[in-house]
């Protein structure tokens, strides 16, 4: 076997593990004192396999390396993929601290989340453009994902909160925005699933369109609902697209990116109203009772601490080592390229955050719907800014 | 100045909240932290008098006060956060794709992007990071950062220095953390102080009273990050002076040498050779990617040499010297004399000369007649091939193309894809003949020329972009960072935590505790030293009283 299966052998034995931990930190819901020291049977395995998952995590990212020369940070995949280990790292030191089972049953479902949402993209080794050859493509992008990955745990704990503290008897602004986000995370589900049931069939469509003087051609791995702009089907016996991707969609591959995001709602809307149906109740309601053992005032305790830990670490990461390695590359160690101003945008908000709670006193609920709201700054700059706004940072 | 005297005799300075020595409440300045009716105490500032707080009465008082204020300061970040996130809507001016058909802004965001893009050229969005307004708001912020440091941080730093172990007992009993012991032993007492010791709490007695504390040093992590930050705005300032940043852009063609712009003419630049490099298609490692992708540039090298000009007589030709021979790759600038060289653009294949021949029309063999010349970077208007041939250039279009109107010209100067309008001049006739040239292309002007042109040969070179530049503003970035990093590590990954115990005459004992953050942390350690005492672990009153979210 060569280094390269052993690499993504190592990430699958990864992925079983997390999913086989996650439901021994469900077995814990029964254990009645969160705070206790003395862990239950079922917490100690939960938390080894957590651990032992996060080292077949380690073999996959060495041998990697190994594998490729370069660190294994340099596209989509292998991004996202880090990121989802930076998010267990940071559960891991967590737990170590606070000793909570709970936190795995929903930090481990949102890192597996992430992985599999990244190996939807192309999983080759491809080799490195000559302005990624350098020692701070690792030391950048590892401490960046690190911080993104501490922060992270925010929105898990956050999340946590909320489904516990909002009052679920009554419908309000506050359950309908909170179902919005459970409705979000089914969408994810909905684009892992859809792809991956179509790669399963090997499903090709090809388009020809027009770009600028020549012509392109891009292939739909989904059946087309919207073809690309100008585009002409040449693939026979496949589903006829239903309607053109509007000019306004920049960016390379707009259509088939606008044609999976379509699949990912009607996927994700489907999953999600087939859980509702069999629940008849919101899925924030259905959680909720799960935390009851759960004491707020921790919760909204480790939130802030894993925005407090993590928010150095993005700065050093996100902005100052980011800004050294521009220097080197570009000659200017910033240039409002989208991703340097949505680094920024994510470090003013964590900023905010931290005012409003020290000195304005925004704690529970407040503090929490912030958590949210940055994470989803932190995956709208690296989903939505990579492959929709493009600029010096697409490389997936 | 007015002073306030608390019933223990200290004078505190006018709008303490909570005196500076005993910490009991003083009755009058309740509201200015929104203690009143509530029963925990805000620590925030240890109530300690700030100038923002006391003063509001003239012009500068208000000033200070608008800007020392926590809601302004986050106001203005979130304005910046959405003033930033606003400006990658559309691509920034100096962002428009190279490709674009006109890269005009007045016409590249209406054509792009419809009515939206016109209102986003128009509104000046096109250039936001550097408006007026943008700008305006990050002074503003700093203003914020300066006014809110000094507003806190030397009254902090007062009540922080000179703290008095003896509280009194509704300063105690209105922490967050709070017990009472009905009886404690003088032993219990002294293990607490030992165990406390043991995790290096410094402790301070006096009459009865006990204060531990340690990590102190961490509340004054937020003054130190916002040094930093002042810093970095100050080295932005410098760096928009022409003292400290310097940036140009220079091409140099394969064999020549150009002068460095903005050196005033002291250093040149040859570029000896430019290579580009591709990933090899048949790397084991690469194979799958690179049949998905195609070709995956490896590398972008220029060898230079700089010299240094010598004058002995200014506007002299001057001797070059050379000061640095190396190559300059993508992440490996060259630098000297503390200037840099970076690897920022290429453009492969211009063409360098072309070589014509002439033949008759009808000569199936373009058995050549004679031959001339053209040098692309400077073309002669005219060739006389000696045999009774002379040639006229009468139009030369570097980058040929057809614009909008079908009238031939030049999309750019560099010959990327030259074409030629030469007249012939022969013996055999008196009118010239007019020949269209170009690559790919041969066009009788009249369809009954007699000689044709053709290409008989061509040097190509490569040409290679560099940004020039000096940045003396980076060491003062670099030092700004430092301290920020030091400041946000300082407050974030430490905390203040301070323990009062007050042991009465009568053998009961209270406790109270207070942390700027992690209270999971200090309960622990309260745990901790209280372990085998009849001590009572502290309540968290937060938790079961009052809850302010």
């Amino acid at each position: 076997m060569d280094l390269l299966s052993i690499s993504s052998t190592a990430l699958y034995t990864a992925f079983i593990l997390y999913l086989i931990a996650t439901f021994f930190f469900g077995a814990t819901i029964k254990d009645k004192q969160t705070d206790n020291k003395k862990k239950g049977f079922s917490g100690k395995i939960a938390i080894t396999l957590t651990i032992i998952g996060f080292l077949a995590q380690l073999v996959y990212f060495i041998t990697r390396w190994i594998s490729s020369g370069h660190a294994p940070v340099s596209n989509m995949f292998e991004f996202l993929t880090f990121l989802g280990m930076a998010l267990v790292l940071g559960f891991i030191i967590l737990y170590a601290y606070y000793k909570l089972s709970f936190l795995g049953l929903f930090a481990l479902p949102i890192a597996m989340i992430i992985i599999a949402y990244a190996s939807m993209f192309p999983t080759e080794i491809s080799p490195l453009v000559p302005s990624l050859q350098s020692h701070w493509l690792y030391i950048h992008v590892t401490t960046v994902a690190l911080g993104q990955g501490i922060l992270g745990i925010s929105f898990v704990v956050g999340l946590m909160y909320l489904i516990k503290e909002v009052d679920q008897t009554v419908r309000s602004k506050e359950t309908t925005w909170l179902e919005i986000v459970m409705y979000i995370l089914f969408v994810f589900i909905g684009f892992i699933v859809i792809t991956t049931s179509f790669n399963f069939m090997n499903y090709n469509a090809t388009f020809e369109y027009g770009q600028g003087s020549s012509a392109a051609t891009t292939d739909y791995h989904l059946p087309a609902i919207a073809a690309p702009n100008g585009g002409t089907l040449v693939t026979e016996d496949v589903m006829k697209p239903w309607f053109e991707t509007p000019a306004w969609f920049q960016g390379e591959d707009a259509g088939r990116k606008f044609n999976t995001l379509i699949w990912s709602v009607i996927t994700g809307t489907v999953i999600y109203l087939i859980t509702r149906l069999i629940l008849r109740k919101r899925v924030g309601a259905t959680i909720q009772p799960l935390l009851k053992n759960m004491k707020a005032d921790l919760l909204d305790e480790i939130e802030y601490r894993s925005v407090a830990i993590g928010f150095p670490v993005f700065t050093l990461g996100g902005l100052i080592f980011a800004s050294i390695w521009a220097e080197i590359a570009w000659g200017r160690f910033w240039g409002w390229d989208p991703k340097e101003v949505w680094a920024l945008v994510t470090w003013l908000f964590f900023a905010a955050y931290l005012h409003l709670r020290l000195s304005r006193g925004w704690h529970g609920k407040k503090s929490a719907w912030l958590a949210l709201v940055g994470f989803g700054i932190i995956m709208f700059n690296l989903i939505v800014v990579n492959l929709v706004l493009a600029g010096l940072h697409s490389y997936a | 100045m007015k002073q306030i005297k608390c019933d223990c005799g200290h004078v505190n300075p006018l709008g303490t909240v909570l005196c500076e020595s005993c910490g009991k409440p003083i009755e009058e300045n309740q509201h200015i932290d929104g203690n009143e009716g509530k029963k925990l105490l805000n620590m925030r500032y240890d109530g300690t008098a700030r100038r923002s707080k006391t003063y509001t009465k003239s012009v500068v008082d208000r000033i200070w006060s608008f800007f020392s204020s926590v809601k302004v300061g986050v106001w203005l970040i979130v304005l910046a956060l959405i003033a930033s996130m606003i400006g990658t809507i559309f691509p920034q001016e100096m962002y428009i794709p190279a490709n674009t058909p006109n890269r005009d802004p007045a016409v590249f965001y209406e054509s792009q992007y419809g009515v939206l893009g016109l209102i986003y050229y128009q509104l000046g969005l096109h250039n936001l990071y550097s408006s007026w307004w943008y700008l305006l708001l990050i002074a503003l912020i700093g203003v914020s950062l300066v006014i809110c440091s000094l507003d806190r941080f030397v009254p902090l730093f007062r009540a922080l220095r000179h703290q008095n172990p003896k509280k009194h007992q509704s300063f105690l009993s209105r922490q967050r953390l709070y017990s009472e012991t009905e009886s404690a032993t003088d032993e219990e007492l002294e293990t607490v102080k030992k165990q406390l010791k043991k995790r290096r709490y410094n402790i301070k007695e006096k009459d009865g009273y006990l204060l531990a504390e340690k990590g102190r040093f961490s509340r004054w992590g937020p003054y130190v990050n916002h040094i930093g930050l002042i810093i970095i705005l100050i080295a932005a300032i410098l760096r928009s002076t022409p003292l400290f940043f310097m940036n140009e852009y220079v091409w140099v063609r394969e064999g020549e040498t150009e002068v460095l712009p903005g050196t005033n003419g002291e250093y040149y630049v040859e570029n000896k050779d430019f290579i580009f490099e591709t990933h090899d298609e048949n790397d084991e490692r690469f194979k799958d990617a690179l049949s998905k992708e195609g070709m995956v540039a490896s590398n972008y090298q220029t060898d230079v040499v700089v010299y240094k000009a010598n004058r002995s007589i200014p506007g002299e030709e001057p001797e070059l010297e050379p000061v640095v021979e190396d190559s300059i790759q993508m992440n490996k600038p060259l630098s000297f004399d503390g200037y840099d060289l970076i690897q920022s653009g290429y453009q492969l294949n211009e063409f360098s000369s072309m070589t014509f021949k002439i033949h008759e029309t009808s000569d199936a063999d373009e058995k050549s007649l004679g031959s001339f010349t053209v040098d692309l970077r400077n073309p002669q208007p005219e060739f006389d091939l000696g045999n009774g041939f002379k040639v006229v250039l009468d139009q030369f279009y570097p980058d040929y193309y057809l614009d909008d109107n079908g009238i031939p010209a030049s999309e750019t100067n560099f010959p990327r894809n030259p074409a030629f309008v030469f007249s012939v001049y022969s013996e055999d006739s008196e009118k010239p003949e007019v020949s269209f040239v170009g690559i790919g292309r041969n066009i009788d002007g009249t369809g009954e020329n007699k000689y044709k042109l053709g290409i008989e040969d061509f040097e190509m070179h490569d040409v290679s972009g560099l940004t020039f530049k000096y940045d003396r503003s980076l060491p003062f970035f670099g030092i700004g960072a430092v301290i920020f990093m030091i400041g946000v590590i300082q407050g974030m990954y430490w905390q203040h935590r301070r323990i009062w115990i007050h042991k009465r005459k009568d053998g009961s004992l209270v406790m109270a505790a207070h942390t700027n953050k992690n209270w999971f942390g200090l309960k622990k350690d309260i745990e901790t030293v209280t372990e085998n005492t009849n001590i009572k672990m502290v309540e968290d009153q937060q938790e079961l009283g009052e809850k302010d979210n």
